[in-house]
């Protein structure tokens, strides 16, 4: 009786919704574009520090960073007035997501440094 | 006879314990053909009265749909682009031509849409915090209709039903409207409403994409046939 109670709970988990690993590192990102998007009492340097933070935790768990973390970071570093970094960031999504390269070198050509 | 038994049961245990009872499941055939890489997200229509809820949306989208195997377009920044060129309206941002948007972002599909309900509302009984949205992927080279979609989460889902009577009820029906209020629970909710809709994972939700490890694989709804 006991071992069909313990087949019975194994084929239960087993046959229930599965969590599957996450392929990309996302940490704070979400929070990051909610902010932006609010506008909030989070300054841009702070938006700025989180992403960068996203980035260094992304790389001590050995995971890819999600897409378009490095393209908002970028942005952010654009509305900042640091077009080197803005165009630093940029160019590691194009790198890391080439499907982006189109749309942020129209972004890139568009503003050459000014904000996006 | 003990086996046939054992038998029985397992089988009763396994059918039993599924996720959810399924509805009919999506065509996928012009999804699979058009195969797109790339996804971007256009600010969604707000049937809310809610300022904040297509900005939540969007930010929890971009975890199911990059996971499911596609790129997504970086949300702020795609919303900037469209600010900057005066665009600040959901519904004008729809009205875009595909040919326009297919140039600009060199996007495969574009996905819009609607959230039908977000928020708290205080019901006497229970203050639950709702998010419903419904979505609809357009291939940008075509204007075909790829897939669509639509999905709820609630609050009330989550929390514990502790007893206590018609008083304690009320009580937890106002504690529960402060908190979710102050934590924006809104946010939170997004993020199952988003899984749930977009999560190649779920039922009728967005097929594996390249970038992922299954890419090419049935859908979920397509394997439980």
């Amino acid at each position: 009786m006991r071992v069909l109670f313990v087949i019975c709970s194994a084929v239960f988990f087993l046959s229930g919704c599965k969590t599957v690993e996450p392929t990309y590192y996302y940490g704070a990102y979400p929070e990051a574009i909610y902010s932006y998007f609010k506008a909030d009492e989070t300054s841009i340097s702070q938006q700025i520090m989180i992403l960068e933070q996203v980035i260094e935790q992304a790389r001590g768990k050995g995971k890819p960073v999600a897409p378009g973390v490095h393209a908002h970071l970028g942005m952010l570093y654009f509305e900042s007035g640091n077009a080197e970094q803005g165009t630093t960031h940029f160019e590691q999504e194009k790198a890391l997501f080439p499907e982006s390269a189109a749309y942020l070198d129209f972004l890139m050509n568009k503003t050459a440094g000014e904000k996006i | 006879m003990r086996h046939l038994q054992l038998v029985i049961v397992l089988i009763a245990v396994a059918l039993t314990s599924a996720c959810v009872s399924m509805p009919p499941g999506q065509d996928y055939t012009a999804f699979r053909s058009a195969d797109p890489h790339s996804i971007v997200v256009l600010l969604p229509l707000n049937k809310s009265t809610e300022v904040v809820a297509p900005y939540s949306v969007m930010a929890q989208l971009v975890a199911p749909i990059a996971e499911s195997g596609f790129y997504v377009f970086p949300v702020a920044v795609v919303d900037q682009t469209f600010k900057n060129n005066g665009l600040t309206v959901a519904n004008d941002i729809h009205a875009v031509p595909i040919q326009k948007l297919h140039e600009i972002f060199a996007a495969d599909a574009a996905l819009y849409l609607t959230i039908e309900q977000y928020g708290t509302s205080y019901v006497v009984i229970s203050s639950d915090t709702v998010v419903s949205v419904s979505a609809t992927l357009v291939d940008l080279r075509t204007g075909d209709v790829l897939w669509q979609g639509a999905a709820s989460a609630s609050s009330a889902e989550t929390r514990g039903n502790n007893g206590g009577g018609l008083v304690g009820m009320l009580v937890e029906a106002a504690l529960n409207q402060i908190i979710e209020t102050v934590t924006d629970r809104g946010f939170d909710i997004a993020a199952i409403t988003s899984n749930r809709l977009f999560s190649a994972e779920s039922y009728n939700g967005l097929l594996h994409g390249p970038r992922s490890k299954k890419y090419g694989q049935p859908a979920t709804s397509e394997k439980q046939k």
